[in-house]
């Protein structure tokens, strides 16, 4: 195989934006991750099953109103909310149902429990909807850009856009609203944040509800961008997002943004320039290998993650 | 990989997860076999049915066991008494994943629970390694789908399939993408038995017919994103993107080669010739190639009758190989027939005899177990549906024309290859 400069240099910019809009999804499916970490240190480990099932109840309500007559437009704006509702329903009964009993517990029964609620939630989606694979409609009119030589889509572009939209409200809601301060308070420490008048449960239930929002947005935009959904399309990504909440430091949502950008980014460019490198002695299938080793190394030498605070053990 | 293994882990985790969310600790009721009903005059055969029934493959897993219930419940329904008894052939259906190590372990279940006969796997990286546990049973195993050539060159007398292998079929590709003049080909496999195997064959075939390999790339039977190694793909101005792999990941990839403004054309083999595919794929579907093994149901003697039957009885379409698993359920039963007895090591010699005219064509096995017939048919995705373009390679299936009934009469000699239609 010839490697030149010339295709080096060609597949740049494409590669970028490639990894942009993976890591864009990754990190509004990260926050989900974080918020709920940062503030009980708990992994919800059902979240990517949250955007899974956020995906397929867009594509039913969607294919429903586009069947009664409904512009496609409008019918995908209404499933869009309506998927934002159901997941807040779901991520609100999930924390009450399986999370809240078992508050004060061991840290390991919580975890058990959501890797448990995640093979539920699988599973009642593949009775719900089945096996086959679903094709999501396509939402956005068809426009391709090309710029610099790499070529993109409208819907790439709005799922970048929508992303960081998405996540400088968060970061407002955490830093300039009441509930945003009971919520740091609560991550602080429960007990304190509770003596001082916060209604801890609250805090918590609200948390796993913009959690599951955000989760419901990302769902949506994964349909859109591959137009497929599958019941079991959220553990991969429910992975690959956690690990990007690991690696910008989990439990900071600037660290979760960071750290689903930069592994999308990783991804990409591993899998374009990792054989040339390496003279084809390590090939594409090495991409998440990459990644996983960026992922050491970052921890090696800031166990914390990027951009992680120090913080006690809290059980 | 690490995803398989974490899905065991979950799997066992879940387990706990359950069994500690309980009220009380009872005793964990049995997960599987509802032991058959208790005795009739009649004699139960289990048929072990394996493939994956949840997961990425679940609808292909759910389309082989359609295609094997179909057979029962024909065999029940004609009544067949063999070795003086009659019998209930009953399928025992199992779940292996895709996943070689679920494969193994749901493998060692049909062997503990004495099964007649097995039926699968469907994919070729959970049939090889669950092949060796059958073969020390003794345990004839038939697979509708397993295509890399590895499963039968293992010397175990139990293994067979009713399904041409991948070096037929790799070699058929690559001649059909040198007929199309393409110069240079781009790979893609899916690091799956299959996948891997079916690449690498085309990949024999096509530098030795001299076109240029100019990349090599990977990706999994999970992956929904291929953009990364279609970006790479483009620079290296490839005519045609080989995928080695299946349909859930072969639609999208089309899709996204489409956007990524690529212009080479597509060619896979059978895991990606399905109505899935295309319903994946879209318009960038639209006029890429594919291959399966096999010549067409429609030009066979009892496709368009399968079909029927099939759609009758299950309201949905064949999605892939549910005709390869009515067979292999045929091809145990009728080996049976012929023995007279329902025990394995009685019948297993019978099954390398079969000379059976299934709904799949002509099936006889050569001593590896490997079809006689190994014939390859090329279609292209038009308007939303597979249409046929040729048949390649290995000896000629009988063609619809006479239609033999039930005594297997040998139709019409194995002559001149079938370079059918055009």
């Amino acid at each position: 195989m010839d490697i030149s400069l010339h295709q080096l240099l060609q597949q740049f910019p494409q590669q970028v934006v490639n990894g942009l809009v993976q890591g864009s999804i990754y990190a509004l499916v990260a926050l989900g991750y974080t918020m709920v970490y940062g503030i009980m240190g708990l992994i919800n480990f059902a979240h990517g099953e949250v955007v899974m099932i956020g995906t397929l109840v867009a594509i039913t309500v969607t294919g429903l109103l586009a069947a009664a007559g409904m512009p496609v437009g409008i019918a995908g704006l209404c499933g869009l909310v309506i998927s934002i509702l159901s997941c807040m329903a779901i991520g609100w009964s999930l924390e009450r149902v399986a999370y809240r009993p078992l508050r004060g517990s061991p840290r390991l029964t919580p975890l058990i429990t959501a890797i448990g609620m995640s093979i539920v939630l699988q599973n009642l989606a593949m009775i719900l909807w089945g096996r086959n694979y679903m094709t999501f409609p396509p939402l956005l009119p068809k426009v391709n850009f090309e710029f610099a030589g790499a070529y993109f889509t409208l819907v790439q572009v709005v799922i970048v856009l929508l992303s960081a939209l998405m996540m400088s409200g968060l970061v407002l809601l955490v830093y300039r609203t009441k509930l945003g301060m009971a919520m740091r308070a609560t991550a602080q420490n429960p007990e304190v944040a509770s003596l001082m008048g916060v209604n801890i449960n609250r805090v918590i239930s609200a948390a796993f509800v913009i959690g599951s929002a955000l989760a419901a947005v990302a769902g949506v935009m994964v349909g859109s961008y591959y137009e497929v959904a599958h019941y079991q399309m959220g553990f991969v990504l429910g992975l690959k997002a956690f690990t990007a909440a690991v690696l910008g430091g989990i439990g900071n949502l600037v660290g979760a943004m960071v750290g689903g950008i930069l592994l999308g980014l990783i991804e990409a460019l591993g899998a374009g320039y990792i054989g040339y490198f390496t003279g084809d002695f390590l090939g594409s299938h090495y991409q998440d290998i990459f990644a996983f080793a960026v992922l050491i190394v970052v921890l090696m030498f800031k166990p914390s993650g990027l951009f992680g605070e120090k913080t006690g053990d809290r059980a | 990989m690490q995803a398989k293994l974490s899905a065991v882990a979950l799997s066992i985790a879940a387990a706990f997860a359950l069994s500690a969310c309980g009220p009380k600790e009872e005793a964990p009721p049995p997960v599987a076999a509802p032991a058959a009903p208790a005795a009739k005059p009649e004699v139960v055969v289990k048929l072990g049915h394996v493939a994956p029934m949840t997961g990425p493959q679940a609808h292909l897993g759910k389309d082989n066991e359609s295609g094997a219930v179909l057979a029962v419940e024909e065999l029940n329904a004609q009544g067949l008494e063999i070795g003086g008894a009659k019998v209930k052939f009953q399928l025992v259906s199992e779940d292996d994943q895709a996943d070689p190590k679920q494969g193994t372990i749901v493998a060692q279940k049909l062997v503990d629970e004495k099964v007649n006969g097995v039926v699968g796997h469907l994919n070729s990286g959970t049939t090889i390694p669950a092949s060796k546990l059958y073969a020390d049973a003794g345990l004839p195993q038939v697979s509708p789908s397993a295509t890399n050539p590895k499963y039968t060159q293992q010397g175990f007398k139990t293994a067979f399939r009713v399904m041409a292998n991948d070096v037929q079929q790799g070699k058929v590709l690559g001649e059909f993408a040198a007929k199309q003049g393409v110069k240079t080909v781009a790979i893609i496999d899916d690091r799956t038995a299959y996948g891997q195997g079916l690449a690498d064959e085309f990949r024999k075939a096509a530098e030795g017919l001299g076109l240029k390999v100019v990349a090599n790339e990977y990706t999994t039977d999970k992956a929904t994103d291929f953009k990364a190694i279609l970006t790479k793909i483009k620079s290296t101005k490839a005519d045609l993107v080989f995928y080695g792999g299946m349909d859930a990941q072969g639609g999208p990839m089309v899709k996204q080669m489409k956007e990524l403004g690529i212009k080479a054309k597509f060619l896979g083999g059978d895991g990606v010739c399905t109505p899935e595919f295309m319903k994946l794929g879209g318009p960038a579907a639209d006029g890429q190639f594919c291959s399966l093994p096999g010549v067409p149901l429609e030009q066979l003697a009892k496709g368009p009758e399968f079909k029927t039957k099939f759609n009758t009885r299950f309201g949905y379409d064949i999605q892939l190989y549910a005709p390869n698993a009515y067979d292999a359920v045929m091809v145990i039963a009728d080996a049976m027939k012929r023995a007279d007895s329902v025990e394995p090591a009685k019948y297993l010699p019978e099954v390398g005899k079969t000379n059976l005219e299934g709904v799949t064509g002509k099936i006889e096995f050569d001593e590896f177990g490997d079809l006689k017939s190994g014939a390859i048919s090329l279609y292209q995705y038009k308007g939303g549906t597979l249409s046929y373009v040729e048949t390649l390679g290995g000896a000629p299936a009988p063609e619809a024309a006479p239609a033999p009934a039930e005594p297997a009469a040998a139709p019409a000699a194995p002559a001149a290859p079938a370079e059918a239609k055009k």
